[in-house]
């Protein structure tokens, strides 16, 4: 660890020097100037072919370069909620229903086995016991499944209503500043990508920071995203400095009138300090551009991950301040409980949900419609 | 959140004073703190369930052995038990077969699949094969240049895929173009996928059929949750995997999907990912793995750390030294070289049992640059002043500290230290040095 960190520093001032980097980022800049909405301009056919200036590439195709068919694009928000969170739900559905059978009240037997139901939701053992004992407190009331059911759904909703949600007022800053955190495979950068087409959807001007220079191919990878959602995007080589490349991002959003701006991280494991160390650094850098800035700190966790998780959002929690969740990877069959366990502990609000590898498959958040989607 | 569980179970049966037997009544509290640590490590409900049950019946009418505490005894026994349950020894990769011969990497999305690949070439290369990585990965933007580039890095041969080849195709034409460059094992790095997703898991299966891999690794991340069990199922169901590796076991996270993992495929764990060096791909000792997801740290791997990295003769050279009060700052600084060539500082803390709760303190966190520090402090002495520390007056300190980049106050802490522990040294040496590791100091 202490090796890696050493050659990332060695390696700085080589990508603060780049001369064509910048040149390469003048040059989207001009493209980026004849401005159509960035939706219409967006979506190239091919997922992998070469970077291609990003904005000149006029093509409403929005959904269709990916591989899988996509019928259900019109089913709106619950619709594809629910498509993704199926399976969840079917499991859920079918275990409480089951429990049931034959039984006319809540004995500990049924208590026993809703625990292992929970539990089996990666929900984490303290939580479950927390929610099994007020259940019991009202054990009395329950007398069927939809009773336990709506009785879980209402103690759920309690813990993840913990939060206020913050109302975003993306157009305050010019640009709007978020940065996406969060260990190593994740989805960061699909989730980058997932957020910029759904801005540019909504009209606004994105800009995506390449600041993940140390996994090999990171960047083209990010800049097919770009492609697709229409998104301009300012990238340094790989091992340069991510400070420096953050940096240059939001000069170049702040001269080019950018509405938003998502920088993208390269991927940590919380307990490496210097890597962390190193995330504070890009905030900072990003502040001096920007006092105020960055506006969102987005803490990117997998739905498939455990207890762990936990950890993760503290970790990163103290470290940057995170602002927000996005819970990645619902459509398996991980039911990722332990957001409930994590938006209780820390009070941070769940913005959004993956579920699927679509670039529209990332939803906005509702405790509501997710516990009722899950039962 | 990571108390050692040992330190649990003994406040459970702080009451049991004595050698008394286990008996159903005062194990029962016990057990309930086994399940909370099993459960809080991510093992799978089933798995705990059934593990509890056979711990119990172990451990029932044992007679507590004279130098454990009950609550040691009944880890010892929990810490039998899952070495047991994870495989007694270490599974060697199966390179039998035809050649070229095959390893397929199949998984999650996000598992570690592109990144093992590459690690998986360094360590057969190290073992005398000669690797050739294939990307398979035709859905995820640039995974195909991400292992290209690897494969660059490590001078490894990379099949020539495009995303609009079909994957079982790629895999079938890189046997014949390994066989052109003159490689006799490919490594197949296939799209991360979910377990639940028909048409890509039949993808793996044709494949599979199609070039008949010798051995199939199933890429597994160690932060994995309860759903670690229905993943393994369905991949093993499949694809009938020969082992799994287990990656991003360098972070925090207890691994108890391993756990779950072995016990639902029966296969065995035959690498660890620990690190984002190419280099950091490891065998899987099981019985470390217990101590781990019971929170107990590592201590056989600090040992091995060690003793990898400290000169045996030089460190008997040291001793001497000690024994005759001749330590100078010059071998304090050698010392602090040999130590972190064992790794980072908070990599070995983390592994010393009790460590994950001194974690847990607020502010608690290694400065890993200060140990630069001193080290420039000492370069920066003349080399009668390493010797003789004494000789360092104000001025001198002055000196130092101006060409070391650092304050005066900084030069007087390292001196303050040493001379602590200069002191120490005298005291020890009057009572033996026989309590002292070889090339072990405190400081």
């Amino acid at each position: 660890m202490a090796i890696k960190w050493f050659k990332k520093k060695g390696t700085k001032d080589k990508g603060r020097t780049l001369d064509p980097e910048l040149t390469n980022t003048k040059q989207t800049e001009k493209n980026g100037n004849d401005s159509k909405p960035p939706y219409e301009q967006s979506m190239a056919g091919q997922p992998c072919e070469a970077p291609a200036p990003v904005a000149s590439i006029k093509e409403d195709l929005p959904e269709t370069e990916s591989k899988k068919d996509n019928k259900d694009v019109k089913t709106g928000f619950f619709g594809r909620l629910k498509r993704g969170l199926r399976k969840t739900r079917e499991v859920l559905t079918s275990d409480v229903d089951a429990l049931f059978k034959g039984k006319t009240a809540l004995d500990d037997d049924l208590l026993e086995e809703l625990e292992e139901l929970l539990i089996t939701s990666d929900i984490g053992v303290k939580t479950v016991m927390d929610l099994i004992e007020r259940i019991r407190s009202k054990s009395s009331k329950i007398k069927s499944p939809e009773d336990l059911k709506a009785e879980l759904k209402r103690e759920i909703l309690s813990l993840l209503d913990a939060y206020t949600p913050t109302e975003k007022e993306t157009s305050r800053h010019n640009p709007h500043v978020v940065m996406i955190v969060g260990v190593n495979g994740v989805g960061k950068t699909t989730t980058v990508g997932k957020l910029a087409a759904r801005m540019t959807r909504q009209g606004k001007s994105v800009l995506i920071s390449a600041a993940d220079t140390f996994r090999a191919a990171a960047i083209e990878q990010l800049e097919i995203w770009a492609d697709r959602a229409g998104a301009q995007i300012v990238k340094h080589k790989e091992n340069a400095d991510p400070a420096a490349v953050a940096f240059d991002s939001i000069q170049a959003a702040q001269s080019r009138g950018i509405d938003i701006v998502f920088v993208d991280t390269a991927g940590r494991l919380h307990t490496k300090i210097n890597l962390m160390e190193e995330l504070k650094k890009i905030s900072r850098s990003i502040s001096k551009n920007m006092p105020g800035a960055p506006h969102e700190i987005l803490l990117v966790l997998d739905a498939t991950t455990g207890q762990n998780a936990l950890t993760q959002a503290q970790m990163f929690h103290d470290a940057l301040g995170v602002t927000g969740i996005a819970l990645t990877k619902l459509d398996g069959s991980a039911k990722g409980g332990i957001v409930i366990s994590i938006c209780n502990t820390l009070n941070l609000p769940l913005q959004y949900i993956g579920v699927g590898e679509q670039i529209d498959d990332l939803q906005e958040f509702e405790a509501k419609q997710f516990v009722d989607a899950l039962f | 959140m990571f108390d050692n569980l040992t330190d649990k179970l003994n406040n459970v049966f702080k009451q049991l004073k004595g050698h008394g037997k286990l008996s159903e009544k005062n194990i029962a509290d016990g057990l309930r703190e086994v399940r909370m640590a099993l459960l809080e490590a991510d093992v799978h409900y089933k798995v705990v369930k059934k593990l509890i049950a056979d711990i119990k019946e172990r451990s029932l009418g044992r007679e507590v052995m004279a130098s454990l505490t009950p609550g040691q005894q009944v880890v010892k026994i929990v810490n039998d038990e899952l070495t047991r349950l994870m495989g007694s020894e270490h599974e060697e990769l199966n390179l039998s077969g035809t050649h070229p011969v095959s390893i397929m990497l199949v998984g999650l999305q996000g598992s570690g699949k592109t990144t093992t690949a590459g690690k998986l070439a360094v360590f057969l290369r190290k073992s005398g094969k000669n690797p050739y990585l294939v990307p398979a990965d035709v859905y995820r933007p640039a995974a195909i240049d991400q292992l290209r580039k690897l494969g660059t890095q490590l001078t490894v041969p990379v099949f020539a895929s495009t995303p609009d080849m079909d994957p079982v195709e790629i895999c079938r034409q890189a046997r014949v173009a390994a066989l052109k460059e003159g490689c006799d094992t490919l490594i197949l790095d296939t799209a991360g996928r979910l377990h639940i997703d028909e048409e890509l898991m039949g993808e793996l299966g044709r494949i599979s059929s199609a070039v008949a891999p010798s051995d199939i690794l199933l890429v597994a991340d160690a932060m994995t949750g309860q759903d670690a069990v229905n993943i393994a199922q369905s991949f093993n169901e499949r694809l009938d995997i020969g082992g799994v590796v287990l990656t991003k076991l360098d972070g925090d996270a207890r691994g108890g999907a391993a756990i779950s993992i072995k016990s639902i495929t029966d296969k065995p764990i035959k690498f660890v990912g620990v690190g984002e060096k190419l280099s950091d791909l490891e065998a899987f000792h099981p019985d470390r793995m217990a101590s781990r997801i019971l929170g107990m740290g590592d201590v056989l791997t600090i040992i091995e750390k060690a003793q990898a990295v400290v000169d045996e003769k030089q460190a008997v050279e040291l001793e001497k030294k000690l024994r005759k009060n001749q330590f100078t700052l010059e071998d304090f600084k050698d010392q602090m070289v040999q130590i972190r060539k064992m790794g980072s500082l908070t990599d070995l803390l983390n592994m010393i049992p009790g460590m994950g709760k001194m974690k847990q303190m607020k502010n608690f966190q290694v400065d890993e640059k200060e140990f630069v520090r001193i080290e420039a402090i000492i370069n920066s002495m003349t080399p009668k002043e390493r010797r003789t520390h004494n000789i360092i007056n104000g001025s001198r300190r002055k000196r130092i500290a101006k060409g070391s980049g650092t304050s005066v106050q900084d030069v007087n802490k390292l001196i303050k230290n040493y001379a602590q522990v200069m002191k120490m040294m005298k005291k020890l040496n009057k009572g033996g040095m026989r309590g002292m590791g070889r090339g072990m100091l405190p400081f």
